[in-house]
This record gives C-alpha cells, sequence and structure tokens, in this order.
C-alpha cells in the first residue's frame, strides 16, 4: 500500500502530499492522514470520476475482460460449459500450433508482409515530405497534398474493390490495356505470384498521403536559419536534406516506425482477408485470417485464441524491444 | 559555373513537380476511373477502353441497382450506424478526456496508462468476439458500436487539445459556481470546435468504413452495413441480394454495376473529405502531441 500511495504522491506531484512523503512515509500516523487526503480528494472530485466512468467502463468490459478472456488457450473452451466449467489442457494448442504444417507458411507469409511494410510502404511518406517540402509554389503544395491523401479515408473494402474491378481478367482496365498494347492478360486476382505487389501497392495508396502530411507537418517545424547557414556555407540541397531535414524530423521517424512495428502482427486482417481466396492462400494467409477461419468458421475457439495470444504477444515484446532500442539510441520512444 | 549549378537545380525543381503530378494523378485516376465508368454501358466500357471520359452516357447501373431496396437498406443501415456511432463514441470520448485531463483526478496517470496499453497488447479477436456474444450484442446494430465506443487515439486528441486550454478559464469557471459538467458543457465544448470537428469526422469515417465487426458480429444479411454489400456484390460477384428471387429477371451485375455500387459507398465519404481536409492537419499535429 505504502508503495502505492508513494507512487500516486510522485506522479500527481501534488507539493501538500510530497512534503508529508519527506517527513517520513513510514510513520502510520502520517500514513493514515494521507489516506484520508487521498480519500476526501477522490470525493471531492467524484464529478470527475462519474465523468469517466462509462469509458472505463467500456475499457474494462470490451478490452480488459477479454485479454482475461485469453485463458481459454490453455483450455479445451466449450461454449456450454463456460470458462469455468472447461477442461485445462496447458499447453497442448500452442503444441499444435508449432507442429502444425502451416504454422511456418504463415509465420513467412506475417514476416514478408511485415517487410514489405517496412522497407517500401514505411520510406515512401518520407520521400514524399522531402519531395513536396522542395515545391515553393503553394497553391501547388496543397492540391498535391489534398488529391494524395484522397485514400486514406476510404475503407478495405472501396480500396479493394477498385483494385478488382480494375485488375479483373473479366474488363477490367489494366488487362484491357496490356491487350491493346499486345500482351497476354494477367491474373493479378487469383495468381499467388501477384498478391504481395498487389497487396503493397494498395498500402501504399492507402497509407502514403496521409504519412507525407504528417512528416510535412513536422519538416514546417525546422529552423529556416539552418537552411540559410548551410546555403552560405555552400551546402547543396541533398546535403541540406541529409544534414538538416533528416535529422530535424528523426523524433518523428522513429515514433512512427516504432508504432509501425508495434502494427507487426497487424497487418490489417480486413485488408488481407478481403484479398484472400484459395488460390493464393499459400502467400495470403497470415496469422489474423488464420485466427477468423479457424476460431469463428471452424468454432476451434481455444485453438485460435491461442494463437491470437502467440500474435499478440510477438507483436507486445517487438514494441517494446524497438522502444528500448530507441531510447538507447538517445531518442523519445513512445511512452 | 554557376549557370550550370542554376540549371541543374531548375532541372531538379521541374523534374520534381512532374513526378508529383504523375504520383497524384496515379492516387487519384483510379477513383475517376470508376466514377466515369458508372455512368455508361459495359459495352462502351469493352469497346472503348476509355479511362475518363466515356461517349455514352446511361444511367443503367444505377437504375439497376436502385431497382429493389437492397442498397437502400444497406445505406440506411450504415447511415444509422454512423449517426448513433458517432455521437454515441463523441459523447463518452470527451467525457473521458475531459476526466483524464483534469490533474484532480487521483490516478489519472495509471487510469491513462490503461487505455493507452490496450494499443499495444489486446484480448484478440475471438476472446471479444465471446464477450459481445455474451453482453447479447450479436446480430445487434449496437455490435458495431459498442465494442468499438473508444478509440484511444481520439480520445488522447480530445485531451490533448484541452489540456491546451488556459487553465484559468476553467478555473475560474469553477469559482463561479460552474462544476465540471458545466465546465465541460459550456466553456470548453465551446472553444474545442475544431477539436470536435476533428474528432466526429475520424469516427464519422471509421463508422461508414465498419467492415470487419459486421462479419463478425451480424449473421442476418438484412442488417448487413453497405460496406458488407459492396464485398458481396463485387468480390464475390454473389448476387445484388441475399434473397436472389427478387432480381430473377434481371441479368447478373456487370462491371458497370459493381462501379455503381463502389460509388455508392464512396461519395459519402468524398462529400466529408473538404471538411475532413479542413481540420485534419490539427487533429493530426495534436496526436502527435505527448504530455
Amino acid at each position: 500500500m505504502r508503495v502505492k500511495s508513494e507512487t500516486v504522491v510522485e506522479q500527481n506531484n501534488q507539493t501538500e502530499l510530497a512534503l508529508n512523503k519527506t517527513k517520513q512515509v513510514s510513520s502510520n500516523d502520517l500514513q493514515r492522514s494521507f489516506k484520508a487526503e487521498l480519500k476526501r480528494r477522490i470525493f471531492k472530485n467524484k464529478l470527475l470520476y462519474l465523468m469517466i466512468l462509462p469509458g472505463v467502463l467500456y475499457l474494462l468490459i470490451y478490452k480488459y475482460v477479454p485479454m482475461l478472456g485469453l485463458v481459454i488457450s490453455f483450455q479445451d473452451y466449450k461454449p456450454y460449459q463456460g470458462i469455468l466449467g472447461s477442461d485445462w489442457v496447458g499447453f497442448e494448442h500452442f503444441t499444435r500450433l508449432f507442429t502444425d504444417s502451416d504454422f511456418w507458411m504463415i509465420f513467412r507469409n506475417t514476416l514478408v508482409l511485415f517487410g514489405l511494410h517496412i522497407f517500401i510502404a514505411f520510406p515512401i511518406p518520407i520521400i514524399l515530405a522531402l519531395m513536396l517540402n522542395e515545391v515553393k509554389n503553394l497553391f501547388f503544395k496543397r492540391t498535391i497534398q489534398s488529391l494524395i491523401y484522397i485514400p486514406h479515408f476510404m475503407s478495405w473494402v472501396i480500396i479493394v474493390s477498385i483494385s478488382f474491378v480494375l485488375l479483373t481478367m473479366d474488363g477490367g482496365l489494366i488487362n484491357e490495356l496490356l491487350v491493346s498494347l499486345g500482351m497476354d492478360k494477367v491474373n493479378f486476382l487469383m495468381n499467388s505470384d501477384w498478391f504481395r505487389p498487389v497487396y503493397i501497392i494498395q498500402v501504399v495508396w492507402q497509407s502514403a498521403g496521409w504519412g507525407t502530411i504528417i512528416y510535412l507537418a513536422a519538416i514546417s517545424g525546422v529552423d529556416p536559419g539552418l537552411y540559410e547557414a548551410a546555403k552560405m556555407d555552400g551546402a547543396s540541397k541533398l546535403r541540406q536534406i541529409w544534414h538538416i531535414t533528416l535529422p530535424a524530423i528523426r523524433p518523428v521517424i522513429i515514433v512512427l516506425l516504432i508504432l509501425k512495428i508495434g502494427d507487426v502482427l497487424e497487418l490489417g486482417f480486413e485488408h488481407v482477408y478481403l484479398l484472400l481466396n484459395a488460390s493464393n492462400r499459400n502467400v495470403a494467409e497470415i496469422f489474423d485470417t488464420y485466427v477468423y477461419t479457424t476460431g469463428l468458421l471452424q468454432g476451434q475457439y481455444s485453438y485460435s485464441t491461442a494463437v491470437g495470444l502467440f500474435k499478440g504477444l510477438v507483436g507486445l515484446i517487438l514494441v517494446v524491444f524497438a522502444n528500448r532500442m530507441a531510447k538507447k539510441f538517445g531518442e523519445e520512444g513512445i511512452y | 559555373m554557376v549557370g550550370e549549378k542554376q540549371i541543374g537545380s531548375r532541372i531538379f525543381r521541374w523534374g520534381n513537380y512532374l513526378l508529383l503530378i504523375v504520383i497524384a494523378l496515379t492516387m487519384v485516376l483510379p477513383f475517376i476511373h470508376v466514377i466515369a465508368a458508372s455512368f455508361t454501358t459495359s459495352a462502351e466500357l469493352a469497346d472503348k477502353r476509355f479511362v475518363l471520359f466515356p461517349t455514352v452516357f446511361s444511367l443503367d447501373a444505377y437504375k439497376y441497382i436502385f431497382s429493389t431496396n437492397t442498397i437502400f437498406k444497406a445505406l440506411f443501415v450504415s447511415i444509422g450506424v454512423t449517426l448513433i456511432g458517432t455521437l454515441w463514441s463523441m459523447f463518452i470520448s470527451l467525457l473521458t478526456a475531459y476526466g483524464l485531463s483534469r490533474r484532480d483526478l487521483v490516478g489519472r496517470r495509471q487510469i491513462l496508462f490503461l487505455f493507452v496499453f490496450t494499443m499495444l497488447f489486446s484480448g484478440g479477436m475471438i476472446p471479444t468476439f465471446l464477450i459481445v456474444k455474451e453482453t447479447g450484442l450479436l446480430d445487434s446494430y449496437a455490435a458495431l458500436i459498442v465494442p468499438v465506443t473508444i478509440n484511444v487515439f481520439n480520445m488522447i486528441i480530445l485531451r490533448s487539445f484541452i489540456m491546451g486550454l488556459p487553465e484559468g478559464l476553467i478555473e475560474s469557471a469553477k469559482i463561479d459556481g460552474c462544476n465540471d459538467f458545466g465546465v465541460l458543457f459550456r466553456i470548453v465544448m465551446p472553444i474545442s470546435k475544431p477539436a470536435l470537428a476533428t474528432v466526429s469526422l475520424f469516427y464519422a469515417v471509421a463508422y461508414w468504413n465498419t467492415y470487419m465487426h459486421a462479419i463478425l458480429y451480424i449473421n442476418d444479411a438484412a442488417k448487413w452495413p453497405i460496406q458488407v454489400l459492396l464485398r458481396q456484390i463485387v468480390v464475390l460477384a454473389s448476387g445484388l441480394s441475399y434473397d436472389s428471387s427478387e432480381f430473377t429477371n434481371i441479368p447478373p451485375p456487370d462491371i458497370t454495376i459493381k462501379m455503381a455500387v463502389i460509388v455508392v459507398a464512396t461519395i459519402p465519404v468524398l462529400m466529408v473529405y473538404p471538411f475532413l481536409q479542413k481540420y485534419f492537419t490539427k487533429g493530426a499535429m495534436l496526436g502527435s502531441m505527448k504530455e
């Protein structure tokens, strides 16, 4: 209790209470008065607690209860028996997952898509922002900006549907163009060689504009005097970008990169699921879609929860690791 | 020497402009093509291979998709979920954001951490599904709203904005006898319009685009929002109706009909786009603010 109250004191930085702390919190008297003080302050602000109550209830019921629900991955969960009545099976589902012949296929697919995100989709907005930053004509700059982030507000269903009508063998624009150029039609949607290119192009299409805006905002905060000074020293455009702009937006890049890594296994269930079909499953099945098919479609609740837990833990570990690395190199990190 | 450098930088500048134009066009042209193609016949589409300007104007595709009430129903569901969901989410998020912005709230950092942690780790699809089922939301419109009441990112945008307001404003209102609800609704809300508009639009777009929750929680095809219907028509090409008898005397959907459905599902987002554009940079900036 004492440790807990001390953290409260520290974190709220209340001088009054902090004084108490310096005067030896271990004394029983003071501890009692601290508790009374805490109670008094909570009671005084009861309206504030009432205000956050709906939000906190939502958080507990729909976010934290499901986290507790993860225990069913160690059970043989039967809906009619409930969590309390189902048998415990230990790590059986995890053993099954790691020995499943599909595991490595799914693992590889997830990893490849993650790599495409990090090495292709991630740098493009930075490059676009640098290009836009060189534009002096404000009208031109704004127009381009507003055009490239339109897709950000479109659902994956719309993005995938538009791609579908453009790419379909059955009268799609792209295939018609290929034919008119004397080439053969390509089955972009069913051929598993085309899944990854189509996927990452859609990701770039949907997200590049939005990312660009964030980097541009960061670039606009750079002191123009730095460029003046560099110009005086005879630094070329590229050198200015390399030595001034990029270091200036590095914190933003790092934060966005960590967040991206946090999404490592959140490659977008919707997006991949919409593209998934029987003929591209060998490259398109990822953990999220696997959880959906084994869990909701086949009703293997415990097994699919175990798969989801594995995925979630790997994601969490990666974020914590990335954040720690960022801090080690003197960056702020995300928490 | 100087001249050469100038020519080089001029080439660089024009090349940059040109490249940006090409990139922007590639991102926008697909939308324009789909809109243009939805207003013509499939024969025209097959013959001319046009990208932007059809020579034959036709509303057949739209007549076809609105010939039954399937699309109307789905649009109605989506509009309803978007309106009610946005109001609900804004109300709860605003209350939470205000509460968590006040220094008087003992333990606010810990509570905030509980919110932020859910961005890094979650129970996942199946346990969440089971809770939605346990709370009796399956197959109800509430299943599309209640489980996503608060988007933590949006709530933090609101909170950062409120924390940026001058403290004296809130203090003086309190001295005048306003309680916290009064402060929130009479003082904070009127001066937070840009933040409220930004976050409302974020929520609205998210609700309009809802797809995953609909396929997870809604089995009854009569309750599908437009996104699910769009997917059925375009990708699965399984006909326009869950009740196929409605369409017995009409040919199966061809490509212009798919285009028309895409346009119907896209137009509302494009309509709020100018507003999004007005406010979004502020929102994006606020989101990156840290305490």
